[in-house]
């Protein structure tokens, strides 16, 4: 077992902290195992979708899952060196998701194989999203190891908010050359063949920014204003960054076409006012303002009707360009799957548009069924509940802000995303975390994970003394000795 | 903090929750409405091709329609052992143009997902097995059914040929021609469907993706007589009942001629009995008998033979056959030689024949025999089923005697030696100027006549190769005599 790393930073309180000698089970050896786990389910996956794809079976698919493993190792000794006492469920979670992820995608590629898409020849996406994902893991490793200490990025807060901004917005104000529209969204940043979603990282940046920011103007959010119908209203001018949050949400939806974003950025912003100020009254102020936002949206843009009609009856404008032809698809897909799903390899969720990216769950949904769709929103659930109880346990309020923005990001990512290929809420691109083709969201969402990780460290793994402080007991307890005066 | 933290937490499980309450909702409570969905028809499709559907097979256990192992994504292929032939019966399975015939009318049971087969799918799904879906045996006798596909493509004829068991109405024989492929419009190649589809369904062309013996109707011509005949013994009359023989006749209220074939008087009197009026195919006899019978008694009649039915499904819909409704009295005059208001399917004419060959009774007709699950096991058989009497024994023993006279009297080539056949031919004319346009050739028979076992209509469009100068004896009466002859002389 690894030993614990001393931070260096002094501790929050020296009052809290417990006995050096005793320290928690860091569980590192049950992560191991649950990885194994996860690898042979992702390559008895691929198996079954070799199989019903009639590809030729050979060693090579135990080869693809050692390596597969082999990766996930690398990331194991990564948290055994640097956060030894993460959580350990978190890391095999997010491996069988992105394996699983990589299956679908993979499984796509064969349905497309040699097939001519908008005169282009298909190529395939599974070897390039399995770069991405050792890329990833490399930053991932290399956040772990960098930020020591989660706090420390509070230091950086409004750095983080600025460079979040300006990722967030600049898509939709540079030129059409760097910044194309692809499917109705202008959230790309193209350089050459190489581009890039620059909002995953916002989401996660800015974050860092408002757990900072709350944190350390706390006390103003939480002066008392005017009392409401049972609400603690703040006051008029403490309003500030909600508005601007608002303000900014609405920019994405009106500049960058992506409703799915601006949503997402606009609830994470809400609970973290929530946690931070422990009022009710700012989650009533925001839905306010998100209604009020979305139905002027709506009443403005045709995007947004377009959504909301494919959203009510996606049979009904089945036809029309932009229509709900996918959304028809996804449900097609998802009934025809049925209960126990057509199985891997063996659905057609190639007829979805988009099924490798934001649609992925309905094809996952369509192959392994209903039973195979809640498994992987229990996977999620259990995922994003493990971060959120690493905040709840981490001892600064900095940690609990991001650890439950994270967790709460995550979630709510997934609501929107599955949410809107299961007809609950209006479609809005959006990718599924892990699952979806896409190197820029793998990339963010490693961040995400190595930070979880990283508090969770800080949570469960004993509490560090900065130096062994020889221990001086009180006056009152020290023996009296008589000393000769110095001459 | 840690108060609003577990609050979140509680909305994330609620988000989860909504999310797979949903997903319930989808996947399991609406499933089949999205499967059935029109829609949806290309994924279901896709999903049942790589199924092992179920075998067609004709009644003595010849397979009609199978499947092969392919190495691609969809598994199995159709395969038609004998494609143009039985293409009207088997119908068509095509990935992109959908199915026809019996592979659509039985497609749950082919396809293996009809709710009989429930319990041996659950099993399937608990094996391990591949589900497959069931066989469906057809009625059809594979000498009937080659004779009558030979003797209309040796002949180049446009036409059909339905041939009955008259007892049970058991459908020996369907054919349709020129026919088409099955096997083309069931490739895997995108392009050769297409292709074949294209050339089958030309506007230009001559449909023979149109299955003539139950989508076409045509006007019945003179064996149309045999109803006029029926409905006039029902009436009282005889088959010595006197009608006129004159060999022109003008019609009510109007200026029209109408003459007998080339003009001549029916035999060599003043008059000529029912029985000699049908065996000389007399216009002018009935054309009056017609017209003192009535439109009323004629659409009874025609009813009971199973006319002005737009219900009958064996289990390919039948095109409904039509009588009426009469305008005019020389509409109704019209209408007794089979013309006007007179339109009816092959299959129409062989119930017809079937149901005289039969005493009078009406057998509903039926194309399959039985449904045989994966395992071999029958699911369901099919009973002969009796629509209803459309003649007294009398009337219909009156009708075989009268038919057969008129057997004697047909010309053209094929007759068989030792088989008693009763018949009647048509010569229906068509189109907008009907001197100009070559008429459809009929032939309904049944046989043995003591004892029929089989009944059968012809129709051949636009003369075949006799051109104006066509008659149904000429041209139709051979080809009906030919499957008689095989059905008789193989058992």
């Amino acid at each position: 077992m690894g030993s614990p790393v001393p931070t260096g930073e002094a501790p929050l309180s020296a009052a809290t902290s417990t006995s050096p000698g005793l320290r928690p089970p860091t569980r590192r050896g049950t992560e191991l195992v649950m990885l194994g786990f996860a690898s042979a389910l992702v390559t008895a996956a691929l198996i079954l979708v070799e199989a019903n794809q009639e590809q030729a079976l050979t060693m090579q698919i135990v080869y693809y899952g050692l390596a597969y493993m082999a990766l996930f190792a690398v990331a194991h000794l990564a948290v055994r060196k640097w956060a030894p006492y993460a959580d350990a469920v978190i890391l095999p979670c997010v491996a069988l998701l992105n394996g699983l992820g990589l299956v679908m995608i993979h499984r796509i590629d064969l349905a497309f194989e040699g097939k001519v898409i908008q005169g282009e020849l298909y190529s395939a996406k599974a070897p390039k999203q399995v770069l991405w994902t050792a890329v990833a893991l490399v930053l991932f490793c290399l956040v772990l190891k960098f930020v020591k200490d989660h706090r420390t990025l509070a230091k950086y807060g409004y750095t983080a908010g600025l460079v979040g901004l300006v990722a967030l917005i600049l898509p939709g104000i540079l030129p059409s050359f760097i910044a194309p529209e692809i499917n109705g969204a202008k959230i790309w940043l193209t350089f050459g063949a190489f581009s890039i979603q620059p909002g995953e990282f916002a989401k996660i940046l800015l974050m860092v920014f408002f757990a900072a920011f709350l944190v350390s103007k706390r006390d103003l959010f939480t002066a008392a204003g005017r009392r409401f119908l049972g609400l603690d209203l703040p006051r008029a001018r403490d309003l500030g960054p909600l508005v601007a949050a608002w303000a900014v949400g609405v920019s994405i939806m009106v500049l960058q076409k992506d409703l799915g974003s601006s949503l997402l950025f606009f609830g994470i912003v809400l609970v973290l006012l929530y946690v931070a100020t422990e009022r009710a009254a700012w989650v009533v102020i925001g839905l306010v303002l998100f209604s009020a936002g979305a139905i002027v949206a709506w009443k403005l843009f045709n995007h947004v009707q377009q959504r909301v009609a494919n959203w009510v009856d996606p049979l009904a404008t089945y036809n029309d360009a932009g229509g709900g032809y996918q959304i028809a698809q996804s449900l097609f897909g998802l009934g025809t799957g049925g209960i126990f799903g057509a199985g891997l390899g063996a659905g057609r969720p190639d007829l979805i548009p988009e099924a490798n990216t934001d649609f992925i769950t309905s094809a996952i949904g369509e192959e392994l069924g209903f039973v195979g769709l809640s498994a992987m929103l229990l996977i999620y659930a259990v995922f994003a509940l493990r971060g959120l109880r690493s905040s709840i346990a981490v001892r600064d309020s900095f940690g609990k802000l991001l650890g439950g923005g994270l967790s709460f990001a995550l979630c709510f990512q997934v609501f929107i995303v599955v949410g809107g290929v299961t007809k609950l809420i209006p479609m809005t691109g959006i990718t599924a975390p892990f699952l979806s083709y896409g190197g820029s969201s793998l990339l963010a969402n490693y961040v995400l994970v190595a930070l979880l990780l990283r508090i969770s460290d800080a949570a469960r793994g004993p509490k560090v003394t900065p130096k062994p402080k020889p221990q001086q007991p009180a006056i009152a307890d020290q023996f009296t000795v008589m000393v000769e005066r110095p001459k | 903090m840690n108060t609003p933290l577990r609050r979140v937490g509680i909305a994330m499980m609620v988000m989860i929750l909504l999310l797979m309450g949903n997903a319930t909702y989808v996947q399991v409570i609406k499933a089949d409405d999205y499967r059935k969905d029109d829609h949806n028809r290309q994924r279901v499709l896709l999903n049942e091709y790589s199924r092992e559907r179920g075998q067609i097979i004709a009644s003595d256990g010849t397979p009609l329609a199978n499947v092969k192992g392919t190495g691609d994504s969809f598994k199995y292929q159709r395969v038609y052992t004998n494609g143009p032939a039985y293409a009207p019966v088997t119908g068509y399975y095509s990935l992109i143009y959908g199915s026809g015939g019996i592979e659509r009318v039985e497609d749950d049971l082919l396809n293996g997902s009809d709710d009989r087969l429930f319990a041996r799918r659950l099993s399937d799904v608990i094996t391990g097995r591949d589900p497959k879906g069931a066989s469906i045996q057809l009625t059809v006798d594979p000498k009937v059914q080659q004779a009558a596909y030979d003797e209309m493509t040796n002949r180049g004829f446009t036409g059909s040929v339905v041939a009955l068991n008259p007892q049970t109405g058991a459908i020996l024989g369907m054919v349709s021609t020129p026919s088409y492929d099955p096997n083309r419009l069931a490739s895997h190649d995108g392009d050769e469907q297409e292709t074949a589809w294209k050339e089958y369904t030309a506007e230009d062309g001559d449909q023979p993706t149109m299955n003539r013996a139950v989508r076409a109707t045509y006007p019945p011509g003179s064996t149309w007589k045999v109803v006029v005949s029926a409905a006039a013994l029902e009436e009282g009359k005889t088959k010595d009942t006197p009608l006129t023989a004159a060999g022109s006749i003008t019609l009510p209220n109007t200026n029209t001629q109408l003459p007998n074939f080339n003009g001549t008087p029916c035999g060599g009197g003043e008059t000529a009995t029912l029985e000699e009026a049908l065996a000389r195919s007399c216009n002018t006899a009935f054309a009056e008998l017609a017209g003192e019978l009535g439109d009323a008694k004629l659409t009874k009649q025609a009813e009971k033979f199973g006319m002005n039915d737009n219900s009958l499904t064996m289990p390919l819909t039948v095109a409904q056959s039509t009588y009426g409704p009469v305008p005019d009295k020389a509409a109704l005059f019209q209408s007794g030689i089979g013309q006007r208001v007179v339109e009816m399917t092959p299959m129409e004419n062989a119930v017809i024949a079937a149901t005289i060959a039969n005493g009078g009774v009406r057998m509903k007709p039926y194309l399959v025999q039985k449904l045989i699950a994966p395992d071999l096991e029958v699911i369901e058989e099919t009973k002969p089923d009796e629509a209803e009497s459309a003649v007294s024994a009398n009337t219909a023993n009156t009708l075989r005697d009268m038919m057969l006279k008129s057997e004697t009297n047909t010309g053209g080539e094929g007759r068989l030696s030792g088989v008693n056949i009763a018949s009647k031919t048509g010569t229906a004319e068509h189109g907008v100027d009907p001197a100009a346009v070559p008429p459809h050739a009929w032939y309904i028979a049944f046989a043995p006549a003591e004892k029929p076992t089989i009944a059968v209509a012809v129709i051949v469009e636009n003369g075949g190769d006799r051109g104006l100068g066509a008659t149904g004896g000429k041209v139709a009466a051979p080809v009906g005599r030919a499957v008689i002859g095989a059905y008789l002389a193989g058992r």
